[in-house]
């Protein structure tokens, strides 16, 4: 009890801007380090580009990663989790087949790549399949697979005039790059899935984020599923989810980097975040935008806008936060000065009592 | 077509040669026998097959000594002729023997340091080694026995050295210039110092050092200097500074005039500030001045032309303008000019002297990137001394030396002390310089320590220190950084016109800003009244009356001696406390158009 109530905030403790400074002085120094390592490219933003990216809440994160979890059952079975594995690993015509854009003819060649194919367990089958699946004409001529591109044959535009030879081009072009990402197998966004082991547990960690289609695998355990993308938490799982997957990904990247912060001051930021129901970004589009008081909001960003928009709907400024308090010169209703009644509570049964046993 | 070498010349591509390395054997052929310019520079990049050849200005180049199988193309006999006196420079250049290359043409050849290390793979020989240093690297003794981080600081820290910045300084009028009292040569020189004759304006002088501690006061790169030392002028620098003025000509046929301002003039500064003013209003040279004395008594019309009468009575509004000393400046007048301005107006340049005299927390620095503060001025009789009578000028800490390894710095200090002994001026050139060995047999047959250490003798106790301290005689610099041009403190003073905020800088005795970061700081630890404090007690506070009807900010009529509201003509009105800044921003609020209310309550008192 002594130990908990030691621990205890006081009331008017300014505890947002110490959670600010706490965070904010080790990510001083993360800025130092992070951009000394070199060489290393291929790798998930850590540090504080990846705290920006939490921090800004942006929509995917440059990197995303899934980590898959097997149902209990299934969890400790190799083969189910190669299987899981294969089945969501998307691969994409490119990777299987040599296209060849022939723009005079206006066709698209698509050339089956035996090897890359036998590689990715992929048969030419399966890449006709997904191919006719956009109900294209398709010739085939020996390995070769010809995809046309639908002439308007000599339809005349609105000018009266023929159409141009560019966007006979501009078509095959388009066309080509649709053949290119057509999905032959697999869960779309989802690259490169490794199997891990941790714990005697199976688990698939996977680039690219896509929980959504990923749950519906009948073996993936959808109550253990995380991806690094907490927009994507925030739509499926709701805001708690979000919150505490936050929480995670601060305490991770200050973890990585062996700076310690009190758990609690990044419990609040993610709290703050998450206050409206939505995550809300921290800067002017978000939570600084969303400030109550006109005098603080413009102090903040965008100062003309917010003054010139105030009398519109006639806002008022009664005071209440710091900032505004600042400006107006009063007393901030922070610490000493929230105090505005001094009060000594008259002695408890119980205390007395305490102390007569000590 | 692949295995053509592509050529460029400066850049553009003119054409394609079947072998390019031999090519740029026969451009550079060419060159040595003048049939080229000797400008031209010829680069074979064998990775990618091209030949570059570059002929435009602007490329750094640098000499080299040709060799030729292995023979250096200085020779023997060109070397007699050379010191003769009947071969020059571009003799040599023209006979092949010496040739420039610029950067890119450097990556082609292989240059030999010394004559002795020639092989036959050489293609040049480096005129001397320390060459390959720049002017002011070249100019610091034994580089190559330091750390190349400590080189740099000591190149970057040697051109704030104090010294005789230009012989002429007496005619000079610079805004600001220091010359030190007495500069002495070095007494380990480089080549590159003697080439360039640098001692004729030396910038430093040889300090008798011991490296040792002095009860911590030497701690942490401060050093402690001998108060005798600097009686006798040891680092001592005069700084002249000059003000000027101008006797602007208005339009409208008004004008500055530079007199001895009439005591009605607006903004008169007082008898006692012009008292070094002659009769024609500018002080007399050699008379001892301090801040805010007048040096230039100067009187201008009034800013505004309303403000003088239709009558004509201009002389009684006129404004005074002055040039005073700046605050914290004492010292005497060093000369007088009276000239005329570019402009054809009267231009008055007063030259000031002032001395500065080392004290503490004025900077020093050796010539190997071991720069201190003064941490401590003793008096002579409490420094250490040896069996012979010597007392150091500087007593350094011994924890500068080795995490920075500035062996230069402990070589310097021997030879110094060698040069003194021999009164020779020893050799500091970067890979030829006097060795070690040189500076021992020197010492020694002078009967001192080889190692050049010294029993020392404590000044205050007089017993004898119970290890030998090293003792040496180095070459210091004193920096332009003095604390009696940085020292700066403000308790009250000047506020800025527009926010009756407090100004900025040393300059106007301004305050140091609390900024917005030092303000989060009190709020995390929640001392709101300390916050109000700076913020508004300490800086722009003001009192603000305010109508309580329409909340505007209201005035008091002191002539009707009743307060209104210049909006709804209203009397019902509170005086508020708000920053004057804050009054500031509702005044630009409405002239952006807006109307801010300002809703007053009730009077709170806030005074606890």
């Amino acid at each position: 009890m002594k130990r908990r109530s030691k621990f205890q905030i006081p009331p008017g403790e300014a505890v947002g801007i110490v959670a600010a400074q706490s965070i904010g002085e080790p990510g001083t120094q993360m800025t130092m380090r992070t951009f000394h390592y070199a060489g290393v490219a291929e790798h998930v933003p850590t540090g504080l580009p990846r705290l920006i990216e939490i921090v800004d809440v942006r929509k995917e994160p440059k990197k995303p990663t899934i980590t898959i979890r097997l149902k209990k059952e299934y969890a400790k079975k190799r083969e189910i989790a190669e299987k899981v594995a294969y089945e969501i690993e998307s691969i994409f015509v490119k990777d299987v087949a040599k296209i060849i854009e022939d723009v005079e003819k206006g066709i698209v060649v698509v050339r089956f790549d035996k090897i890359a194919g036998e590689q990715l367990g992929i048969t030419k089958e399966m890449l006709l399949k997904s191919i006719k699946k956009g109900k294209r004409k398709i010739q085939e001529k020996g390995e070769d697979i010809i995809i046309a591109v639908d002439e308007d044959k000599g339809k005349k535009d609105e000018k009266g005039e023929k159409p141009k030879l560019f966007s006979k081009a501009k078509k095959v072009r388009k066309l080509f790059e649709k053949i290119s990402n057509t999905l032959i197998k697999g869960i779309k966004g989802i690259s490169k899935a490794v199997i891990l082991e941790e714990e005697g547990e199976f688990i698939i960690r996977a680039k690219g984020s896509n929980i959504r289609d990923v749950i519906k695998n009948k073996y993936v355990d959808p109550s253990r599923i995380y991806t690094n993308n907490i927009k994507e938490i925030e739509a499926i799982y709701g805001i708690e989810a979000a919150r505490n997957a936050i929480v995670k990904e601060v305490k991770d990247v200050l973890d990585m980097q062996g700076l310690t912060v009190n758990i609690r001051h990044i419990m609040l930021l993610a709290d703050v975040m998450c206050s409206e129901g939505i995550i809300l970004k921290v800067g002017r589009h978000g939570l600084a935008g969303r400030k109550r008081s006109v005098l603080a909001r413009a102090a903040f960003e965008e100062t003309i806008q917010h003054l010139t928009r105030a009398p519109v709907i006639g806002e008022e400024d009664p005071l209440i936060g710091t900032t505004e308090n600042i400006i107006a010169g009063k007393t901030v209703p922070v610490g000493t000065g929230r105090v505005l009644l001094e009060f000594t509570p008259p002695k408890t049964k119980e205390k007395t009592e305490r102390k007569k046993r000590k | 077509m692949e295995d053509r070498t592509i050529v460029y010349l400066d850049g553009k591509l003119i054409g394609f040669h079947k072998d390019g390395k031999a090519l740029a054997q026969r451009i550079r052929e060419k060159r040595r026998i003048n049939e080229i310019p000797y400008e031209i520079n010829v680069y074979y990049k064998e990775k990618t097959n091209e030949l570059f050849i570059n002929t435009s200005r602007g490329r750094a180049r640098r000499p080299y000594i040709v060799v030729e199988n292995g023979k250096s193309r200085l020779t023997p006999e060109i070397y007699e002729k050379l010191r003769k006196g009947k071969l020059r420079w571009s003799h040599l250049i023209k006979m092949g023997v010496i040739e420039y290359l610029d950067a890119e043409e450097e990556e082609n050849i292989y240059v030999a340091k010394s004559e002795e290390e020639l092989t036959e793979e050489h293609t040049h020989l480096e005129i001397d080694p320390s060459t390959i240093f720049g002017i002011v690297a070249g100019v610091l003794p034994y580089p190559e026995y330091n750390s190349s981080p400590r080189i740099t600081m000591a190149s970057s820290m040697a051109k704030q050295s104090l010294g005789l910045y230009a012989s002429n300084f007496n005619m000079r009028y610079d805004t600001r210039a220091y010359v030190m009292y007495y500069p002495q040569r070095p007494a380990v020189e480089t080549d590159v110092y003697k080439t360039l004759e640098l001692w004729k304006r030396p910038a430093g002088q040889n300090f008798v050092v011991a490296v040792m501690s002095y009860k911590g006061w030497n701690m942490s790169d401060a050093v402690v200097i001998n108060k005798g030392a600097i009686d006798r002028g040891l680092g001592r620098v005069m700084m002249l500074r000059t003000y000027e003025t101008e006797e602007v000509k208005y339009p409208g046929g008004q004008k500055d005039i530079i007199e001895l301002p009439n005591p009605s003039v607006q903004g008169y500064r007082g008898e006692e500030a012009y008292r070094n003013l002659d009769e024609d209003g500018v002080v007399i040279p050699e008379s001892e001045v301090k801040e805010h004395d007048v040096l230039i008594g100067k009187t201008s019309p009034p800013r505004f032309l309303d403000e003088v009468s239709i009558f004509g009575a201009i002389e009684e509004k006129k404004r005074e303008s002055s040039v005073v000393v700046k605050g914290g400046e004492k010292g005497k007048v060093d000369s007088v000019v009276l000239c005329e301005a570019p402009s054809g107006n009267r231009l008055i340049k007063v030259r000031l002297r002032l001395q500065k005299i080392p004290e503490i927390g004025d900077k020093f620095a050796s010539r190997h990137g071991q720069k201190g503060v003064i941490g401590l001025i003793v008096p002579q009789e409490d420094m250490p001394f040896t069996k012979d009578g010597i007392v150091p000028d500087l007593i350094l800490n011994p924890h500068a030396i080795p995490s920075r390894m500035t062996a230069g710095h402990l070589l310097e200090m021997l030879g110094g002390k060698a040069s003194c002994l021999e009164g020779k001026i020893m050799d500091g050139t970067a890979f030829s310089g006097n060795v070690e060995e040189d500076y021992k047999k020197i010492l020694e047959s002078y009967g001192f320590e080889e190692y050049g250490e010294e029993e020392l003798y404590d000044g205050i106790t007089g017993k004898k220190i119970k290890v030998k301290i090293y003792v040496g005689v180095i070459y210091y610099q004193r920096l332009h950084h003095l604390v009696s041009n940085k020292i700066h403190a403000r308790s009250r003073g000047p506020v800025q016109l527009l926010t009756a905020q407090p100004t900025e800088g040393r300059a106007r005795e301004g305050g140091l800003r609390f900024g917005e970061m030092e303000r989060d700081t009190l709020i995390g630890f929640g001392v709101s009244m300390i916050i109000k404090d700076r913020l508004l007690d300490q800086s722009d506070k003001s009192s603000q009356l305010v109508c309580k009807d329409c909340g505007s900010i209201a005035y008091k009529d002191h002539i009707k001696n009743q307060v209104s509201c210049p909006v709804c003509k209203s009397t019902n009105i509170v005086e508020i406390e708000i920053s004057y800044a804050f009054k500031l921003l509702l005044d630009e609020i409405k002239a952006m158009g807006i109307f801010p209310r300002l809703i007053v309550d009730k009077k709170v008192n806030m005074e606890w």
